[in-house]
């Protein structure tokens, strides 16, 4: 499946590979992992809206599909709780040449963060906090809206 | 009718999700929200700042505008911070 929601962690060579074993007809993949920064974090727990957050990370594909020539997108998001350094978020994109590759990796990533139903709390030595979302999130996403 | 709640606004109302019948006329998700305050204190702390709150109404994300008519789900909860 294209898109997954998963408590477990995942092995970004395999996804890549998976993307492009048996093809000749991809030139370019391109990938981003998001893992959980440290320093004063000990913990890192995420909440999902279950149904819906399947729902919106295949809308976002879609949507990915629609303004480029892509001849593969993965994603995956980690629910649950996470440590730090721990892979929380993955993108791929397989097209005929990079640009479109990078671009729509790009672009998955700044609709998934504003899109889809995650949230994060944070532990750290002096209590649990949500984290707030950032408004260059709603920025980058917004560019693309523009095109 | 049911409703779900995440992040701090499920903390700030102690529940997940429960069943709910609104009276005639609440038939918009503000209008939902409105009644939600008038049942208890919790709701009324929950929702005092609804410019930080995001709703979905049957699984589709839509504004305080939407009507909840005939609606199965409605979520409400704080901006996402995935990624």
């Amino acid at each position: 499946m294209a898109v997954r929601v998963q408590e477990e962690d995942f092995d970004p060579t395999t996804e890549l590979e998976a993307l492009s074993v048996g093809r000749d007809d991809i030139g370019a993949l391109v990938s981003f992992t998001g893992l959980v920064r440290g320093g004063d974090v000990s913990e890192m727990v995420l909440e999902h809206y279950p149904g819906m957050t399947e729902k919106a990370l295949e809308e976002i594909e879609e949507e990915a599909r629609k303004r480029w020539s892509l001849q593969g997108v993965t994603i995956i998001h980690r629910v649950g709780p996470l440590a730090p350094g721990a892979r929380i978020v993955f993108v791929a994109t397989a097209s005929r040449h990079r640009a479109v590759a990078f671009e729509a990796a790009e672009f998955l990533m700044d609709f998934l963060k504003t899109r889809a139903p995650f949230w994060k709390k944070e532990s750290t030595a002096d209590g649990a906090r949500w984290v707030d979302a950032r408004e260059t999130d709603d920025t980058a996403a917004a560019r693309w809206a523009l095109e | 009718m049911k409703l779900l709640y995440f992040a701090w606004l499920r903390e700030r109302i102690g529940v997940g999700s429960e069943e709910v019948s609104p009276p005639q006329g609440v038939d918009t998700v503000g209008a939902l929200i409105e009644w939600l305050k008038t049942r208890e204190p919790r709701y009324e702390a929950a929702f005092a700042q609804t410019a930080a709150i995001k709703v979905a109404v049957d699984q589709e994300q839509t504004d305080f505008d939407a009507s909840i008519v005939g609606a199965r789900e409605v979520a409400l909860f704080p901006p996402v911070t995935g990624g």
